[in-house]
């Protein structure tokens, strides 16, 4: 589904990323773990396509389609989803109304109408029910006030809307307790399906005895120098990122 | 005016003002200047009597002896009065001709303004009198308002018709002493709307008036005048348009509302002046008194979307003399490219137990500066007296610029004044947090200043609601990326 080859990116000249590859396959789940600073969130930016990074060298393609020349909102519309690790606010404009916005504006890039509002409140009552979501947190202003387990709770209520194909989860488990990472795991464990993927960003193991990936691959200084199974998050999580770094060097 | 969504989104694309035609009418212009000859010849032309003559020399003597305001947030090379004509009436204009008997010239202008003045709006609930240029050209549902006794007219008609309301109560509310520009309309208005809701009616529809500007070199200077007799209610709607041109044009309006005891006034107005073009060139000045006078347990309550002129000087107010009396000012005020808005309300509190609302909501973009002012007065005598003031700017870009300045003078100590203010900007973080879920640049600004501006708008009537929000998008369309 997803192919980056040798990506390289950079931030106002600053070399971030240094020769990513990476491949994923429908139906399987992803996890990238790393210190900080080693390249994660912007691996998760320039897949998205924020402006300020600028792509040197390398591809990403999802499903065929090399998504350089693609803006943010069209690489939306083709199935890619980020979970922000800090979802913005929008005041005055409630969740509802969002995801409206949101899905009619692709279903718009894809040719169709806009869903009829019946079945756009079928949807909204089935996911929000799905996520054990109550109906009146999405009357409210869109991550206004909402504590930090509401806003990655939203973000996954998103996710279960759009129905992306690519789902990014960048850094979902931060600040979030145990209690709220449970519950947003387990709406993102419901969302794992045979025709979508998703890749967990996360500095600690914690998440991923939740959601567990099918594989596990360490950034550091902008590359991915280890791959694996779900061991080597715990492997890693017992040794820590200096094992890694050691391992690098020599 | 029950837009489609796909009407919405065609209208979006439109990028330049699209009120911007100018229709080429015939129209009888006086010469270009101001003196004591002038305001005669505008008052005979208007046949007006001998005590309206008197009145407006008057004003013109006492605008004579002021001069033009700069305390206001705005910067502009000042109008040359003597540069302006003061009366342009399109020549086939007659109010006493039926509506079949307008010229078809101009009913294609109101066809293209989005206004239709036939039956169509009977449906609409919304009774409309134009006045382009000078002269208030057609006033629908004249009858069925009479039924009730409601008189809604132009001024013009309602000098010579109703006399005895309009001395009673024009310049009551805003004398001709009261600014400059207050002075000026006081002796050249040319036209505007009367309306007159009788003793414990309520008004079946909406009443409202569209101005427009046409004639180049022109000025507007129309006169309203909305009194409701005691246990009354009206909800008027004021809308505006100008054609784009490359001089300014002077719009100098005087509105005077009048809520005797018990009654309720809802006066709402979208305003889309000729802003000016890109570079600056051209607009309209829109110099506006407007005021509000209750009586005890009125209300009167403005509601504003301010998106049009190049520079704006408007503060619509309300004296609250009667005890218990309300007051309410919902405002959006958006300034794009080199637009000027200096705007805001005075709530002056002078009986028992009044209270005042204030919803400011300021978007800036481009290089343009918004500020709102305001003035809360509370009197000796006001015991009891609340306010609630609350002041929101949203800035668009590096370039333009936000200003409040609340002004609050308590002379009681039983006043509970609040006053909260925001600033914040339109981040990149949230157009990327909108783009990534699907949602365009264009469209991810609409959003979020709708739901910047949601409490104003909802103040609105509903159809007005929609061709405001319209409004709101399409004065913003390329001012950010």
């Amino acid at each position: 589904m997803l192919e980056i080859k040798n990506l390289h990116a950079s931030v106002e000249d600053k070399k971030i990323l240094k020769g990513i590859n990476l491949e994923v396959n429908a139906g399987e789940v992803h996890a990238i773990m790393g210190p900080n600073g080693s390249g994660k969130s912007t691996l998760a930016s320039v897949i998205a396509g924020k402006e300020e990074f600028e792509i040197k060298k390398g591809n990403i393609i999802l499903e065929g389609e090399d998504l350089e020349e693609l803006s943010p909102e069209e690489r939306a519309h083709n199935g890619i989803f980020l979970s922000f690790q800090y979802p913005v606010e929008i005041p005055g404009v409630s969740v509802t109304n969002f995801m409206k916005t949101a899905i009619n504006e692709s279903r718009k890039a894809r040719g169709l109408e806009d869903m009829p509002a019946n079945q756009m409140l079928k949807l909204i009552r089935e996911k929000s029910e799905m996520l054990e979501i109550d109906r009146k947190f999405l009357s409210r202003s869109l991550n206004e006030g909402f504590s930090g387990g509401e806003k990655k709770r939203n973000e996954i209520f998103q996710m279960a809307m759009l129905e992306p194909k690519l789902a990014i989860l960048d850094e979902t488990d931060s600040g979030l307790d145990i209690d709220a990472l449970r519950i947003v795991a387990n709406g993102v464990n419901k969302l794992r399906g045979k025709d979508n993927a998703i890749i967990v960003i996360t500095h600690y193991q914690r998440l991923l005895e939740y959601i567990v990936p099918d594989f596990v691959h360490v950034l550091h200084d902008g590359k991915i120098v280890k791959s694996g199974t779900k061991e080597l998050a715990l492997e890693l999580e017992e040794k820590g990122y200096d094992w890694i770094k050691q391992e690098t060097v020599v | 005016m029950a837009y489609t969504e796909e009407e919405l989104k065609k209208e979006l694309e439109t990028k330049e003002y699209e009120y911007g035609f100018y229709t080429d009418i015939e129209s009888d212009t006086f010469p270009k200047g101001l003196n004591e000859d002038i305001v005669r010849a505008i008052s005979k032309k208007k046949n007006e009597p001998e005590w309206m003559t008197e009145w407006r020399l008057e004003a013109f003597r006492i605008w004579e002896q002021m001069e033009e305001p700069e305390w206001a947030n705005v910067h502009y090379e000042k109008p040359d009065f003597q540069a302006i004509s003061y009366y342009s009436a399109p020549k086939s204009a007659d109010p006493n001709k039926s509506l079949e008997d307008v010229d078809p010239d101009l009913l294609e202008m109101y066809r293209k303004l989005g206004i239709s003045v036939d039956e169509q709006k009977r449906l609409q609930n919304v009774a409309v009198d134009i006045v382009v240029d000078s002269v208030s050209v057609a006033t629908t549902f004249k009858k069925t308002l009479a039924e009730k006794g409601i008189i809604f007219m132009p001024i013009s008609e309602a000098i010579q018709e109703h006399p005895e309301l309009v001395k009673k109560y024009m310049g009551t509310v805003v004398p001709k002493t009261d600014n400059f520009y207050a002075a000026l309309n006081s002796a050249v208005f040319t036209d505007g709307s009367f309306c007159y809701i009788p003793k414990g009616v309520r008004c079946p529809m909406e009443l409202s008036t569209y101005f427009r500007i046409n004639e180049g070199g022109t000025g507007q200077f129309e006169r309203t005048l909305v009194i409701a007799d005691e246990n009354s209610y009206v909800s008027y709607l004021e809308g505006c348009t100008a054609p784009s041109r490359d001089e300014n044009q002077l719009h100098a309006a005087v509105v005077e509302l009048i809520a005797l005891n018990d009654a309720e006034i809802k006066y709402s107005t979208v305003q889309n002046w000729f802003p000016g073009d890109k570079e600056g060139k051209g607009g309209v000045y829109n110099f506006v008194t407007k005021r509000g006078l209750c009586e005890t347990n009125s209300k009167i309550s403005w509601t504003q979307v301010e998106t049009g002129s190049a520079v704006t000087w408007k503060y619509p107010s309300c004296i609250l003399k009667g005890d218990n009396s309300v007051g309410e000012f919902y405002s959006i005020a958006v300034t794009n490219n080199f637009q000027q808005a200096d705007t805001g309300t005075k709530m002056v509190h002078l009986g028992k137990n009044t209270k005042s609302t204030i919803i400011s909501k300021g978007i800036s973009a481009g290089q343009s500066q918004n500020s709102y002012r305001g003035l809360v007065q509370v009197n000796s005598r006001a015991e009891n007296a609340r306010n609630f003031s609350q002041c929101d700017s949203l800035l668009m870009g590096n370039k333009c610029g936000a200003h409040t300045f609340p002004y609050i003078e308590a002379k009681n100590k039983t006043a509970q004044i609040e006053h909260e203010a925001t600033t914040s900007k339109i981040g990149e973080d949230q157009i990327f947090y909108c783009n990534q879920r699907g949602i365009d640049t264009e469209k991810a600004i609409a959003l979020i200043v709708n739901g910047f501006s949601k409490e104003v708008l909802n103040k609105l009537p509903m159809e007005f609601a929609v061709e405001a929000q319209k409004l709101l998008e399409i004065s913003l369309e390329g001012s950010v990326g």
